[in-house]
Parts: structure tokens; sequence; C-alpha cells
């Protein structure tokens, strides 16, 4: 493959020797939405088809209270797409990753797109659930830093997404910009409350691949989401995930009452001060477990986190024409378990903080080089003295 | 200028990324946590510690690797964090026996509550009648020692009959061994029971003992040493391996004893001399010393666990009216003091201590101390403010 595409990873320019790079839509009313069409690709001669993709590869040093297990070095993932235009407003686009190395390949994205006008657009197939802004707008060389938020891929179990199908539309006049996106998909189990992480997981409901082939309970998954932008102001969603995670009844037979888990999450970006840039999602979630099961297993959970993104150098540096060089700021924070203890009456901890302030060079848009320093504080569910974990990131991120 | 800065953050990366030992976090001294293997282990003994390390700390049980039906936690770590003492919210309730004639609920779920259970099963209650007590997991370090320490050295200790006068009996708990275990060769048993010595009540034979009840009885995880569903009673096959419950064991036995901190401290030394004054040592004994043990590392050596092994009557208010083998309602076995000043990594920062967690605070344990030890706790009470203190610190050097 790579061998493919080494014509395009060396001539940065739009053509080269038979690939033509796919003109991009610059218009500053993207929102989050459009990301997984607001990627760079590539067209071969007169097909139909065009492709891309994104390649990460990182190095890491961490310690954990005192104790590292020394350098290690990443690829957590590679990940490829093809996009197709069939006929007139009806598009085919598909996102494979394959991660860690090869030893998980998932299709992530994988949908027909019918327009029958800006409004009013029937999406199906595999689709990222609308859930906050990370999880459709995920892809590596679109981010500062080396890792991905907690909060979007432990409490938001990005990338999330599931077999379904739904509406979207967009609405724009001057400077706004209004959509809308409404799916029901499958969705999670009840492998969120029955998971070696000792905690309320959704991450682990992505381990069954059978929600690809069937819903786990018959409910589907509703996603709901709003986003709103002023070119010159901000972008601001709103989302909502509901469902029903549990087996309620089997082959006829009732087992349980329906348990419902929800999501709401808020993300916002916007430019300030000329250039810079700030980025941030916060997500609340609720779910039903059942009062007789551990509290280990939280009822609620919430995080966010801050991207603030100074560019402190663009033009001509190291022989790159357009390149930038950014410094930058990650705050996070994850409460895995949002209560008190029956016991004690005491609220329970189960938390996480991190602060990582990074430095990334890109070359060009499409290319980021990036290094930081990350400083996480964990507290167990009992609050006892926090694990303290530090240590360096270095990588790099590209399209290609 | 511009090319100067872009040098200067390489720069500064670069050195960010060399220094990267001074800028993480540092080693906790090893005086200041629990964790970690006694001192003299070979390298296979090394091996074997971590693979008990992980399956202790680490595996969380689901239904499917065997949870429940009925549970009281996931694992072993998540009542014993970080090796120590466990809190209210940990805490597990026992019930059904009242005196040495056995437990009379053991048809209704007895002696163990399993108060949680997973989804779509309903988990135990205490029955009518049935009277119950709270135990708070207490640390696990150092019970490689303690386990070790001959039956011939705890008689000497104890005093059924008080023949010395000084108002402190002591005795063993005598239990009938569970099949799967075999007695140690020096062993001295009484009308073919044994010397039990781990837990509150001291009716825990070995570690190996410990662990196949706590994997069954806590977890709800069958092994081949005692191959019962907690829920049903059935016999099923095991959940776990026999090379995961002896890894497990042998991760108890080499874990370290707590080492004290500022023992040269003048008010620590007062502390001490107080302790002894007290008479708190006719029970918690500074000194023992194990046998001869497979682990070489634990053969033949001295150690401070403050405590003598044995049981003794404590009081009205400590009796809760339950209890387990020969041991009485009301009494307990002493509890190993090392370790108590570092109680609070474990219990969210504050003490929960006693067998249910009801002290809040080391004064409030010896003030509710009674029965044999009410002499040693009048004393305490007497003593002039800086006096307790000069113990207070001294316990929590420990
Ligand atoms: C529900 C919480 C809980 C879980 C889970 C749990 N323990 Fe315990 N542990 C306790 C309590 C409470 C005691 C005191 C019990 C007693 O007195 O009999 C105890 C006592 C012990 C002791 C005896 C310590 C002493 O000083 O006498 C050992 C050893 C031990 N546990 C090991 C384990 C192992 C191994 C596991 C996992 C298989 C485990 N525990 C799981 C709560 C727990
Ligand atoms: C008669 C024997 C005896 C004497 C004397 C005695 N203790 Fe204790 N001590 C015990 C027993 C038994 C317990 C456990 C009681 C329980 O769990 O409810 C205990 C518990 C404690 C605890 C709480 C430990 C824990 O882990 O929860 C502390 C602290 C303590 N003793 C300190 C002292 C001090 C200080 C003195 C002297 C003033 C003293 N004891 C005298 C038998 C004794």
């Amino acid at each position: 493959m790579l061998t493919i595409f080494g014509p395009a990873l060396y001539g940065q320019t739009d053509t080269s020797f038979f690939f033509t790079r796919v003109k991009q839509d610059s218009s500053k009313l993207k929102l989050n939405m459009d990301a997984v069409y607001n990627r760079p690709f590539l067209q071969m001669g007169k097909l139909p088809v065009s492709l891309g993709g994104y390649l990460e590869a990182n190095s890491s040093y961490f310690s954990t209270d005192g104790i590292s297990e020394g350098l290690s070095f990443q690829l957590p993932r590679l990940t490829m797409f093809m996009s197709a235009s069939i006929r007139q407003r009806i598009k085919f686009m598909t996102e494979i990753e394959f991660e860690e190395g090869g030893r998980e390949i998932n299709i992530e994205f994988a949908a027909l797109d019918l327009e029958f006008n800006p409004l009013f657009n029937l999406r199906g197939g595999v689709i990222m659930n609308p859930i906050g802004s990370f999880n459709q707008n995920h892809d590596g060389p679109k981010w500062e830093f080396v890792s991905r938020p907690i909060s979007s891929t432990t409490i938001i179990p990005s990338t999330w997404s599931n077999v379904g199908f739904g509406l979207f539309g967009k609405y724009s006049k001057k400077n706004w910009v209004w959509a809308y996106e409404a799916y029901l998909s499958n969705g999670f189990d009840d492998k969120i409350i029955n998971n070696n992480q000792n905690r309320t997981w959704f991450p682990a409901s992505k381990a069954n691949r059978e929600r690809f082939e069937e819903s786990f309970n018959g409910v589907p998954l509703k996603t709901l989401k709003m986003a709103i932008k002023h070119r010159k102001i901000a972008e601001i969603g709103v989302s909502w995930m509901g469902g029903v995670y549990n087996k309620f009844r089997d082959d006829g037979l009732v087992l349980d009452k329906k348990r419902p888990l929800n999501f709401i999450a808020l993300d916002i970006n916007s430019t300030i001060l000329k250039d810079t840039y700030l980025n941030g999602e916060w997500v609340w979630a609720y779910v039903d477990v059942p009062d007789t099961y551990i509290q280990q297993f939280g009822s609620r959970q919430q995080g966010g986190f801050l991207d603030i993104v100074q560019p402190i150098k663009k033009g001509k540096m190291l022989g790159w024409s357009e390149s930038v060089l950014n410094i930058a700021l990650r705050l996070e924070y994850a409460d895995y378990n949002v209560g008190n203890f029956q016991e004690l009456g005491l609220r329970i901890a189960d938390h996480v903080y991190a602060l990582v302030p990074a430095i990334s060079f890109r070359p060009s848009a499409q290319t980021v080089v990036r290094a930081n320093y990350r400083y996480e504080r964990r507290t167990d569910l009992l609050r006892n003295p926090a694990s303290q974990t530090a240590g360096f990131q270095f990588g790099f991120s590209t399209y290609f | 200028m511009n090319s100067r800065l872009l040098i200067f953050t390489i720069l500064l990366e670069a050195i960010l990324i060399i220094s990267c030992e001074r800028i993480t976090p540092r080693v906790p001294a090893d005086d200041q946590i629990l964790d970690g293997p006694i001192e003299g282990l070979t390298s296979a003994e090394k091996t074997r510690f971590l693979a008990g390390d992980v399956a202790f700390n680490d595996e969380i049980f689901t239904s499917e690797t065997g949870l429940g039906s009925v549970f009281v936690a996931t694992s072993c770590g998540s009542c014993h964090a970080g090796d120590g003492k466990g809190t209210l919210f940990t805490t597990l309730t026992r019930f059904g026996q009242s005196d040495d004639t056995g437990n009379k609920f053991l048809h209704l779920g007895g002696p163990q509550l399993q108060n949680r259970a997973i989804p779509g099963y309903t988990p135990e209650s205490i029955p009518a009648g049935a009277t119950f007590s709270r135990f708070t997991p207490p640390a696990n370090t150092g019970l490689g020692f303690i386990e070790m320490v001959t039956d011939a050295d705890i008689l000497a200790m104890a005093d059924p009959s008080d023949a010395d006068k000084d108002g402190i009996s002591g005795v063993p708990n005598y239990g009938d061994l569970p099949s799967f275990l075999n007695p140690l060769p020096n062993a001295v048993p009484k009308n073919g029971r044994y010397i039990h010595r781990f837990g509150k009540k001291a009716a825990a034979y070995s570690l190996l003992h410990q662990t196949v009840n706590a994997y069954s009885q806590d977890i709800g995880i069958s092994s081949s040493f005692a191959p019962f569903d907690v829920y049903s009673g059935l016999e099923i096959d095991p959940e776990i391996s026999t090379l995961t419950i002896n890894n497990v064991v042998f991760y108890l036995q080499t874990l370290k004893a707590p080492i004290q901190r500022d023992q040269n401290d003048p008010q620590v030394k007062q502390g001490k001399q107080t302790f002894i004054e007290l008479g708190c040592e006719s029970c918690h004994k500074q000194t023992l010393k194990t046998g001869p043990s497979q682990i070489f590392a634990l053969s033949n050596k001295t150690f401070h666990a403050y405590t003598d092994l044995l049981l003794h009557e404590m009081g009205g208010g400590l009796d809760d009216g339950y209890t387990e083998g020969s041991a009485k309602t009301s009494e307990w076995r002493t509890p190993p003091l090392w370790g108590l000043g570092l109680s609070p990594n474990s219990q969210g920062g504050q003490y929960f201590l006693m067998h249910d967690g009801r002290a809040r605070s080391i004064e409030q344990a010896i003030e509710m101390h009674g029965g044999e030890a009410t002499g040693s706790k009048n004393r305490f009470k007497q003593l002039a403010q800086s006096e307790q203190a000069d113990l207070i610190k001294f316990l929590k050097s420990l």
C-alpha cells in the first residue's frame, strides 16, 4: 500500500505522478460532523474512487509512582479511507482502522449518504454516533497531542461506531450554520458493568463484535446532535445518546426490567485572540446499575477536556514553506463514579486528572510531529493517596 | 530570531526527554508502602511473587470468569487495597454461630453474607434469629512470618487459667482442619483439633485456608480445594486454577513486613516505653520468631508484629454475639499492630480500627478495650496528655 502512496507522500503538491489531490472545500463553515469527508483524498486518474488515510506512531516513557516500564514504541493506528461519489448526491465513504500493529481491524465507518436536500440527508451503514465532537472528529493528524483525550475514549468510548441509519442536515446563512444529526443504531451491552476494569466501563461494549450483526437487546441506541456555528465566533454542539444496555428478555422470557443508559455531551471550539485555538468537550453519563450489584460500578460518570493551541511561528521553517510551530496545553478529567458510598456517606473518588503541555510542529497541515509531557493523578474509589504518572510522549501523525 | 526560537524549542524538548528520570514521580520510600517482597527471595521466588501479586491485585472477576452468583467483592485487591486495611465499604458480614457448637445457619447461607449479586440474582440477607458480626479487612503484610510461628511458641504465650494472675489469659482457637489442608509437621493438636491463627477470630489455619475461603466466600470462585458454588451449594468445576491459588498464597507468604519509621525519635522511644509499662505487650507481643520454612527467607527469623496470635476476652462492648471455631463471642485475636501508621493510606485517609472499623482513631481503639484489657486501658486513660501523645506517635511509627 505504502508504495502506491509513495509519490503522494513525497510530492506535497496538489498533483503528482498519477494521483490528484482532491480539492478541499476550504470554507470555514465546516462542522465536526463534516470531519468524515473533510480529509485529504487522492484520486487515481479518472477513477470515481478517492483514497486516503492516516498513520500514527509514537514513543513514550512513563513512570508511575517512580516505577517505569522504560521506553516503549507504539503504532496505535493506521487508518485507510475510501470514498466514492456514486452519482450526484449519492456518496459512499468508509474508514478502516488497523489498531495496535494490525492486531485489531475495525470498520470505523462505512456509510452511504443520500442527499435529498441539504437539510435532509439519509445515512445508513456503519455510522459514528455523533456524541460529543471527538468521536466524529478523531483523526490523529488533527490533534496536537499524542494521546487521545481520556474522557472521549473511556467515558465516550471513541471511536464508537455502530450499524444504523438516520438523518442529517445543515442550514447556513451568511456567517451562520446550523446542523442536526439523528440516528438509530445498535448499541451497548451488559459488559459495561461486567468487566475486568472493576468500574462502569463503556468501552467494554466495543469488544462485542456481534453489535455489527444484531442488537444486544432489540432496543436501538438513539443519538441526537445539534450544532451551531458562527464563522467568526465558535461552534457549539449539544448531543444526547440513550438506550438500554441489559438483556431484559431472552427467548420471550422477561429477565429484568429495562435498564437505561444516557449520555449528554457539550462541545465547543473557537479561535480567540486572532489565532488561539480552543477545543473542548464535556460529557455526563448515567446508567441504571442494579442496587444489588456492587458500588464499584457507578451509575454516574463525567469528564471532559480542554485543548488550547497557540501557534508561535508560521511560515518557512526547515525548508517547508507553510509550516507552523505550536505550543499547546490540554487539561483533562474523568470521574468514573460520581456519588456517595452507602456505608460511609462519603464521596466516592475513582477519578483521574491530567495536564499535558505540548509542542507540535506541522510541516504542512496534513502532518504533525508532536511531543508532550504528561502528568496524571489517579485517585482510587476510596480516595487513598493518588497514584502519579508522568512522562514524555513523542510521535507523529500524518494523512497520506 | 525565529530560527533561534525553533532551535530553542527543540533543545528544550531534548533536555526534557533526557531529564525524564528527574521530572517523573519519585519512588515512595520502602517504609511508606506495604507492597513489596521480603528480602532474600531467589529470582524464581520473585517471579512467583509477581504472579501472585497480579492475581491478587489485578484479577477482577466477572460473571464470565465465575463471579458470584452472589459475592461480596470482585477481587482480593478491592478489599485489601495496597495490601492495607479496608474500610466499612469493604467490610464483610458473618452470621449464624453463637458458641463453640458450630454454625446453625449453614443451610441459610452462613457463615458469610454475600450481600451482592450479579444482575438477575438476589443477594443474601441475614436470616431472622441469626447473630452477626462485621469484619473490616486487615492488612496483609508480613503474614508469611506469622504463619511460621510454631504452635509451641504460641502455646508458650497462652495462659488459659491466668496462672500468673495478671488478669490476662489468652487461648488459641482450636479448629477442625478442612480436608484440603495438611497440618505442619510441628503442629501441636489437641483432641484432633489444630491451632488456627488467621482472621479476627483466628478461625483460619493457614494462608491457603484463608485464600481458598476468600475466593469462595468473598468472590464466589470455586477451586479444586472448595469446589462448591456459593449460591446453589452444588459442586461445580473449579473457576480458578490451583496454580493461581498457590501463587496468591506464595505472594501473601512473601509480602514484606511493614518497616517501622522514626524509630529513633525521642517521642517514639518514650511512647514505646509507655506501651510496655501499660501492659499492652501482654497481648500485643513485640517480638516473635519463625520456625523452619521451605522459603529460606522466612526460616528462623525474629520479627516485630505486636501480637500473640491468641484470643482474649475483650468485654461486652466488643461482643457481637457471633463467633467462629472454639472462640467465645467476646473473644478476639490480638491484631498485629505493625503497619498501623500506614492504615490511612488504604482507608481513604482515615482510620477504621477494631474488628468492624468502629474506632475512628487510635485513641478510640484503645478506649474500646475492655475485658482482659481493662487494666491497660485504664492506665492509658490516667496518662498525662503528652504521654498519651507519645504512645500514639509510637503506634503511628509502626
Ligand atoms: C469483601 C472483602 C474481601 C475480599 C474480596 C477479600 N478479603 Fe481477605 N479479608 C477480608 C476480611 C474482612 C478479613 C478478615 C476476615 C476474618 O477475620 O476472618 C480478611 C482476611 C484476610 C486474610 C487474613 C489476614 C490476617 O491477618 O489474619 C488474608 C490472608 C486474606 N484476607 C486474603 C485474601 C485473599 C487472598 C483474597 C482474594 C482471594 C481476599 N482476601 C479477598 C476481606 C476481604
Ligand atoms: C487483653 C489483650 C490486649 C491488651 C492488654 C491490649 N490489647 Fe489492643 N487489642 C486487643 C484485641 C483483641 C484487639 C482487637 C479487638 C477488636 O478487633 O475488636 C486489639 C486492638 C487494638 C488496636 C486496634 C488495631 C486494629 O488494627 O484495629 C490498637 C491500636 C490497640 N489494640 C492498641 C493497644 C494498646 C495501646 C494497648 C495498651 C494500652 C492495648 N492495645 C492493650 C488486645 C489487647
